[in-house]
């Protein structure tokens, strides 16, 4: 008689899927628009990445420390990379250093920690980073900038945009731009039309555009072929995406069928701004999005309509980030009246 | 609604919208030949070896005893007999390590072979068929068979219940979706025709009209045999479905194969069909063509620590070390030894565990198989156990609940319904052991119901006590009182008696 390892429950086997390598995985699904818009924006965009990523992993550490449960382990879930990457891809690629780190603040310490770490917090930590930084610094925030290639003429070197991050160098005022959606703001409060202002940008929108904007918007088809490989690798699943991009553009074709001087084209909506990269990787986050397929539906579908209504009609030209964060304050709500109907039952679980 | 295995193939994939799809790791220990257990020295027969109350041992230390030969008799309506497994001399009635994670003690008849492994004289119906239904029952009940896929209930029972409630479709289980395990599925590529007879004898046992056996389409060799087998008979439809874990739990299958859902407060009988496993449907056909009892039954050895897996006809009551040395031994030395498939099967306190009725296979798993044993991370909400759940739960709230030490928050979740299939832990990033969380609330919901009804049965006979000492106290206080009244008429009586006398005297007094 041999003696055997003590009992464990079944299930013996495991899929091998791990918390780890869903972060990864996201990650590997952002690189490429990350890659083009470090391209696309040059050096300061690069350093503003690392300032923001290394802020963010400092503050895990810390606050896992503090929190008594440190550990390699917890912090290579990558969980605190992704959000410090997702972070940094909307915010202007020549933001100072400081921005970086506040927003850091916001999104580890505020949005995540404080609430209990991994898992716990109801809303998406990057969007409250990026709501908080916009509230709070309005100017930096909204300053963009041309697209200055790497190594191109023109484009700050190493040493111009270690200046310009760390050391408050006013960006070149020839680099300077705006945005599609803050153009279009902008004018309307001039009094001019919606159609006459996307004309003076020279801009369509288009996705992989050479446009101002952060890392996350100018680079909208690679965000939404991450997107379609997350979809393919079943990290997460069709609802939110598409129920937030119709959220989206069905009121913007309405509206630009009815009156196209005063509201953008559904197709301007869908490739400026945040909207690709909120509908695949901002509001699919798991922690924070519906657990039942129908609460997803009505999550992206909220979404998409918010973000929608405070682009066209608040004083913000970009409202995916505070959408989503009305959207996740009903999460539990929406979880606990979509219960799918169990097996053997007439109706769903009753809420309660 | 609508039966998904009564559709085109590629489209039965994708309207399955439960379970997982582990390595099914079935092969080639399917494709080997099925070898026989050698008679080990001794065999452990324990008297329960099925769902219901311990068989009742009808022999004694000492005495001779034939392959087949009834050791002890059902004790109860939900029971089974448990029959001598080769020929030879019990030497023992005692208790001995249950195959159970706890390895606890349970009686068992301890049989010494003899070797010959003679039978006894049997003398089955010359035409099963021409009997009244319940004649089937009955000998199948004799024959100790139980629902060989593991879940060991009473097989008469069943078929019983079938006939009672009239079913109309017997739906037969050849589905074997736990990874490693191929015992059905050998059963199903050698005797075909035996499977098949022992269908029809079902079918005739409970008056329905239609059998649809379900086979996971990784077994194309079984579907084929069962195929030919059942050529002849149209009642017996063979019906292959998705690979898709667990595709093998009734009511899985039943939903798969007709369209029906079992109610949740209802058996499989209230949607009108009944689920028997292949292997009891080919013990049926033992019983009643050959009047052989359940005394032996298909068994896979397997696992990456076993040296040469594969799968064997073994005597109930060999131990799992018997098998597992006629199979080379263990190679290695291995993280976990389970009775049953790795998503439900039950660890082994130790492998001197006998080999039972319910025995599907015998599993030394290495750590690569089983995966790595980490803690239990943070639930990130990712969902994924609530795509992989086959009775649509929220796996992860009701592990919030029961993390919360609220098993009636999980129980109102829909608790009683978690068919323990495992494919929440299967799919959990954060390796949270959901299934394990799940059978320790249903534990703790029996035991909160079970303390509820003892408070309740004392809160009764307290009240019944009160009261019944208030009526003793009443009527000793009524009989007191009576007496004291009687008492009192009667002194009334006498002294009115006496005062007449007097009176009287008084009259007579004053006439004279």
């Amino acid at each position: 008689m041999s003696t055997l390892p003590h009992p464990n429950h079944a299930p013996h086997a495991h899929s091998g899927v791990k918390v780890s390598r869903i972060m990864a995985t996201v990650m590997l699904a952002l690189t490429p628009a990350t890659l083009f818009g470090f391209t696309l924006f040059g050096w300061p965009s690069i350093l503003l990445w690392l300032v923001t990523v290394g802020a963010c992993l400092v503050l895990e550490v810390a606050c896992l420390r503090l929190a008594g449960r440190g550990g390699p382990k917890t912090l290579w879930d990558g969980s605190a990379l992704l959000a410090g990457w997702l972070l940094a891809m909307t915010l202007p690629p020549f933001a100072p250093w400081w921005i970086g780190v506040l927003g850091a603040v916001a999104t580890i310490v505020v949005a995540k920690h404080a609430y209990g770490g991994l898992g716990q917090n109801p809303f998406n930590p990057a969007m409250v980073g990026r709501v908080a930084l916009l509230i709070s610094f309005p100017l930096p925030m909204t300053t963009w900038v041309q697209p200055a290639p790497l190594f191109a003429a023109g484009s700050p070197s190493l040493i111009d945009s270690l200046h310009i991050i760390f050391s408050g160098t006013a960006v070149p005022d020839a680099l300077t731009s705006a945005t599609l959606l803050g153009h279009v703001k902008t004018e309307a409060t001039r009094g001019v039309d919606a159609l006459h202002a996307v004309m003076s940008l020279g801009a369509d929108g288009s996705g992989l555009g050479w446009h101002a904007g952060s890392l996350g918007e100018t680079g909208s088809l690679l965000v939404l072929a991450g997107g379609l490989f997350l979809l393919a690798r079943r990290i997460i699943t069709w609802h939110i995406p598409t129920s937030l991009l119709a959220g989206l553009a069905l009121p913007a074709a309405i509206g630009h069928a009815v009156a196209p001087e005063l509201y953008l084209s559904a197709g301007a909506h869908l490739t400026a701004g945040a909207a690709m990269l909120g509908a695949f990787f901002i509001a699919t986050d798991l922690v924070t999005s519906p657990a039942t397929s129908a609460g997803r539906l009505i999550f992206g579908f909220g979404c998409g309509l918010l973000t929608w209504v405070i682009r066209t009609f608040a004083g913000f030209p970009e409202g995916l980030a505070f959408a989503v964060l009305l959207m996740n304050a009903g999460v539990p709500l929406i979880d606990r009246y979509t219960r799918p109907r169990i097996y053997g039952h007439g109706q769903p679980a009753k809420a309660g | 609604m609508l039966a998904v295995a009564t559709l085109p193939a590629w489209l039965q994939r994708s309207l399955i919208r439960w379970g997982v799809h582990p390595d099914d790791h079935k092969r080639p220990v399917a494709d080997l030949p099925v070898e026989r257990l050698p008679l080990p020295a001794r065999l452990f027969l324990p008297l329960q070896q099925h769902v219901g109350a311990p068989a009742r041992p009808v022999v004694k230390i000492g005495d001779p005893v034939l392959k087949g030969q009834l050791l002890a008799e059902s004790a109860a309506n939900i029971s089974a007999p448990v029959h001598a497994s080769t020929s030879g001399r019990i030497v023992d009635i005692t208790t001995y390590p249950a195959p159970h994670p706890s390895g606890l003690e349970q009686p068992v008849m301890v049989l010494e072979p003899d070797g010959e492994d003679r039978w006894i004289d049997t003398s089955p119906p010359t035409d099963p068929f021409s009997l009244p239904p319940a004649e089937i029952g009955r000998i199948v009940s004799a024959a100790g068979v139980v629902g060989m896929g593991g879940a060991t209930f009473p097989s008469a029972v069943k078929l019983a219940l079938g006939l009672r409630v009239q079913v109309e479709i017997l739906i037969v289980n050849g589905g074997e979706c736990e990874p490693y395990l191929s015992c059905d599925d050998r059963l199903m590529r050698d005797d075909a025709e035996g499977v098949v007879d022992g269908i029809r004898l079902a079918l005739h046992a409970i008056g329905a009209q239609e059998a649809r056996v379900g086979i996971e389409n990784n077994k194309p060799e079984a579907i084929a045999a069962m195929q030919q087998a059942a050529a002849p008979f149209p009642e017996v439809r063979i019906m292959p479905v998705p690979a898709q874990y667990p595709m093998g739990s009734d009511k899985q299958l039943i939903q798969v194969l007709t369209g029906r859902e079992v109610p949740f407060d209802g058996r499989a009988a209230d949607a009108g069909v009944l689920v028997h496993n292949v292997g009891t449907c080919h013990a049926i056909h033992q019983a009643v063509r050959l009047g052989r009892p359940l005394v032996e039954r298909l068994v896979t050895v397997s696992g990456g620590a076993v040296e040469r897996p594969r799968n064997l006809v073994a005597p109930i009551g060999a131990t799992a070390q018997d098998l597992f040395d006629y199979c080379g031994g263990l190679a290695s030395a291995p993280a976990r030894v389970i009775m049953g498939g790795p998503m439900m099967g039950n660890p082994l306190a130790t492998t001197a565990s006998p080999v039972i009725k319910g025995t599907s296979g015998l599993l030394a798993l290495t750590q690569e198989e089983v995966g790595e044993d980490d803690r239990a991370g943070p639930c990130i909400r990712c969902a994924s156990c609530v795509s992989a759940c086959p009775m649509n739960l929220l796996p992860l709230e009701m592990a919030a609940h029961i993390r919360s030490d609220d098993p009636d928050g999980a129980f109102h979740l829909g608790l009683n319904d978690c068919i323990g299939c495992g494919c929440c832990s299967y799919v959990c990033p954060s390796a949270i052991p959901l299934s394990h969380y799940f059978s320790y609330a249903k534990g703790a919901l029996a035991a909160n119901e079970r303390s509820k009804l003892k408070s309740e049965s004392i809160k009764k006979l307290t009240a019944a006590r009160l009261e019944r000492q208030e009526r003793e106290a009443r009527e000793k206080a009524e009989a007191a009182a009576r007496r004291k009244a009687e008492r009192e008429a009667a002194k009334a009586r006498a002294a009115a008696q006496a005062n007449a006398v007097t009176t009287k005297a008084a009259t007579v007094d004053a006439n004279a």
